[in-house]
């Protein structure tokens, strides 16, 4: 079993580091999210394997066969949180694709070495437009 | 009931700010006057939580009264103490600021709940005891910092902000990916309950990876060689505020928990670790100087100062003597007074000039001879001249470099001294010295928003120069907070009970 | 938005509908599956529903507040539910309970009713923010 988790773990952390390597900003976030995943199937792994003692309720109470509940608590508020950041990720590369039309890192960056001082520039047209 | 009220104080600051100004999201003219009074509360608590630290040692707080291997414990003893009240100083004196020139727009994108959240992230992070809560609240500092970052939504700033998102993402999973492990090996995540069996695992060398990921995601939030290339992308977009705030308290909350971990959870191992340590802390100081050596505009040098100067925090944790660390932490309190100012003054400079490019601006000395002297303070104190701040901090990170007989290290950090000192002399010779370009100045800004710019940069430069002129106190401090450090056993025994420690 | 009239038509009915059963959820969390961080989904997802449906201004006009002012309240609510224990010596968010007439009270529901607004708001916030006009 847990070496079938393990394949599973870098299975999964394969991929995305494959999409990781994209150049377009949505397949790097699916990359995120997979990459994700598989630390939470890790810290599952690791919480099953360890020398747990159960917390706060007796052994003999809870009988044979009683998982660990800190890992799955952890494992939730991971991905409550990684929901959070993705969702926001999320709405900055959408905010990238309708105001200037790509998600493509490459073109994106172009706006780091810009001609006129942008700062000014770019905010002044922004405030026009709004 | 008053000390475990003065424990939460500084987390419940700000955030009855956040949940205040966020209740007021439509009247941005109400958040300010909150959200200053809120960082005012903050620093207050801070300072009382340091003076109590101080004299009774760690404070110890379970939260929910759910005891300390198994629930959340709020721990702060006088290091954590310190890093509160620099935070709460910052926190005002950036609340200030933030009321100057583009406060209306700034507000309207809600400058100020995010700002609150920001400040909540930050004192969290210092206060816990907790492994897995550390992660919970990077992730509030994050999120509020991703919030701050693309205020303006321009394209620049969607650029630096994507690249600071999924860098930091990644970063954190890391985190997550450590505590997984740890918790594998130890069963537990208490920090102080992590000190106590880690140097029992068997498996060292897991403890060790799971060491070595911590350091990759604390490294990437403090911006260290090699992973310090978001932050000169990301900083110089942000408005002058925000840039300001990040400055100072974002990666030094990656550097507060590499020095709590490494000398805490791992420093049974230290031998191992310290060598890594002091070649990362001598890259990144020298990659950074270099950095902000190639750059003409104000806030990508004063980023890349940042990096360079993180090398010399590290320097205590890497040789983890006594004098080494109280270094360290002396010379994070300057630093974050000081770059936090340049910041601040960049912005004025801006305000004056019309610009952050150096081919841009000129004449300043001429019109704007107050400016002037008020850059040189900071200026002079990040490249360590005596009798500023920056000296004290730098004589005590090379006297321990040269006692722990790390020769290399402390020849790296008085060279990069030198450095510092080129690049502040490139902006002072540029912006101020140089005849001024043509081309009409820009609009003055009311006498208000003067106000709100200069009081925090006056206040802070004094500050630089009362800790360079009155070295003592914070020295002392300093001290106290590395003894603190380096007796494991007290800490332990503090939040678990003395029958824990050994 | 597609424009369905049977989803414009039941919209309203589904809108409440979810906010009950979120309530409930809520309330049921007290000791059973459930909870602020349900309830609040299931809340949010009401209101998403009628967006779809609705446009995001009629959604907007639905809550009265800005999103972020959930947030803001739900924040003053777990915030202020952790204050009671303080006052007997106990460390923050130490939990009191009182059994008027059997029926378990504690300041917990205060705490779940600060979370449950938090996630409202905060999913709604960010969806609204997707959605466009």
């Amino acid at each position: 079993m847990e070496i079938l988790f393990a394949i599973a773990i870098g299975t999964v952390v394969t991929a995305s580091v494959y999409l990781f390597l994209s150049r377009d900003l949505l397949r790097g976030l699916l990359g995120f999210i997979l990459f994700g995943t598989a630390v939470n199937l890790a810290i599952l792994l690791a919480g099953r394997v360890g020398p747990m003692r159960p917390p706060l309720v007796d052994a003999a109470v809870l009988g044979a066969g009683a998982a660990n509940p800190l890992p799955q608590a952890l494992i939730l508020t991971a991905i409550v949180i990684g929901f959070g950041l993705t969702a926001f990720a999320l709405i900055l590369t959408l905010t990238a694709h309708r105001e200037f039309g790509t998600t493509s890192v490459e073109e994106l960056a172009e706006a780091e070495t810009p001609k006129v001082p942008a700062n000014t520039a770019a905010a002044a047209t922004r405030r026009e437009a709004a | 009931m008053t000390a475990q009220l003065l424990l939460v104080a500084p987390l419940l600051a700000p955030l009855l700010g956040a949940a205040l100004t966020a209740l007021l999201w439509r009247r941005p003219a109400v958040q300010r006057p909150i959200s200053l009074a809120a960082t005012v509360l903050l620093l207050g608590a801070a300072v009382g939580l340091l003076a109590h630290t101080a004299s009774h040692g760690t404070l110890v707080g379970a939260m929910g009264a759910w005891p300390a291997p198994f629930g959340i414990v709020l721990v702060v003893d006088v290091f954590s103490a310190i890093m509160l009240v620099i935070t709460g100083v910052m926190a005002v004196a950036v609340a200030l600021y933030a009321m100057g020139p583009g406060a209306a727009e700034r507000d309207r994108a809600g400058f100020h709940p995010l700002f609150q959240g920001l400040l909540l992230g930050v004192a969290g992070a210092f206060a816990t005891g907790d492994l897995f809560n550390l992660y919970v609240w990077f992730e509030v500092m994050l999120i509020a910092s991703f919030g701050l970052l693309v205020l303006d939504r321009t394209r620049e700033q969607i650029d630096g902000g994507l690249r600071y998102v999924l860098l930091n993402l990644v970063g954190t999973t890391f985190f997550l990916l450590a505590v997984g492990l740890l918790l594998g090996l130890t069963g537990t995540l208490n920090m102080a309950d992590l000190a106590r069996l880690a140097p029992d695992v068997d498996n060292q060398g897991a403890l060790a990876a799971a060491a070595m990921l911590l350091l990759v995601a604390f490294g990437a939030k403090a911006a260290v060689f090699p992973l310090f290339n978001w932050l000169p992308a990301a900083y110089h977009t942000a408005s002058m505020p925000v840039a300001a705030i990040f400055a100072a308290l974002l990666t030094k909350v990656g550097v507060y928990a590499i020095i709590r971990v490494f000398t805490l959870i791992f420093a049974h191992d230290a031998a191992f670790f310290g060598p890594i340590l002091a070649v990362v802390a001598m890259a990144t100081m020298v990659t950074g100087v270099f950095g902000a050596a190639a750059h003409y505009d104000v806030r990508r040098i004063l980023s890349f100062h940042i990096i360079s100067q993180i090398g010399y925090m590290l320097v205590g944790v890497a040789l983890m003597t006594p004098l080494a660390i109280a270094g360290s932490i002396l010379y994070v309190i300057h630093h974050i007074v000081v770059k936090a100012n340049l910041f601040l003054i960049a912005g004025a400079i801006r305000q004056a000039g019309g610009s952050f490019a150096l081919a841009r601006l000129g004449g300043l000395w001429v019109t704007r001879p107050l400016l002037g002297l008020l850059f040189l303070v900071p200026a002079l104190s990040l490249a360590g001249m005596p009798p500023l701040s920056g000296f004290w901090g730098k004589l005590a990170v090379v006297r321990a470099s040269l006692e722990a007989q790390s020769w290399v290290l402390a020849a790296v950090a008085l060279a990069v001294g030198v450095l510092t000192l080129f690049s502040m002399i490139k902006i002072w010779n540029e912006a101020f010295w140089k005849a001024a370009p043509a081309g009409p100045p820009p609009a003055p800004p009311t006498r208000s928003q003067r106000l709100a710019t200069f009081t925090p940069i006056v206040a802070l430069a004094a500050i630089t120069v009362t800790i360079g002129l009155w070295t003592e106190p914070f020295l002392a401090l300093s001290f106290q907070a590395a003894d603190g450090l380096l007796d494991r056993q007290a800490y332990i025994a503090a939040v678990l009970g003395p029958e824990a420690a050994r | 938005m597609n424009d369905s009239l049977i989803l414009r038509t039941s919209a309203p009915l589904l809108l409440w509908l979810s906010i009950a059963v979120s309530v409930f959820v809520l309330l049921r969390g007290h000791n059973a599956p459930g909870g602020g961080f349900l309830g609040g989904l299931m809340g949010a997802g009401g209101v998403l529903l009628y967006a779809i449906a609705r446009g995001r201004v009629a959604a907007i006009r639905f809550l009265r507040l800005p999103p972020v002012a959930y947030c803001g309240i739900g924040l003053l609510a777990a915030l202020a539910s952790g204050l009671p224990g303080l006052l007997g010596e106990a460390p923050y968010l130490t939990h009191l309970w009182a059994f008027p007439a059997g029926l378990p009270l504690g300041t917990t529901i205060l705490f779940d009713l600060g979370v449950y607004l938090v996630v409202l708001g905060t999913i709604t916030a960010m969806f609204l923010a997707l959605v466009g006009d």
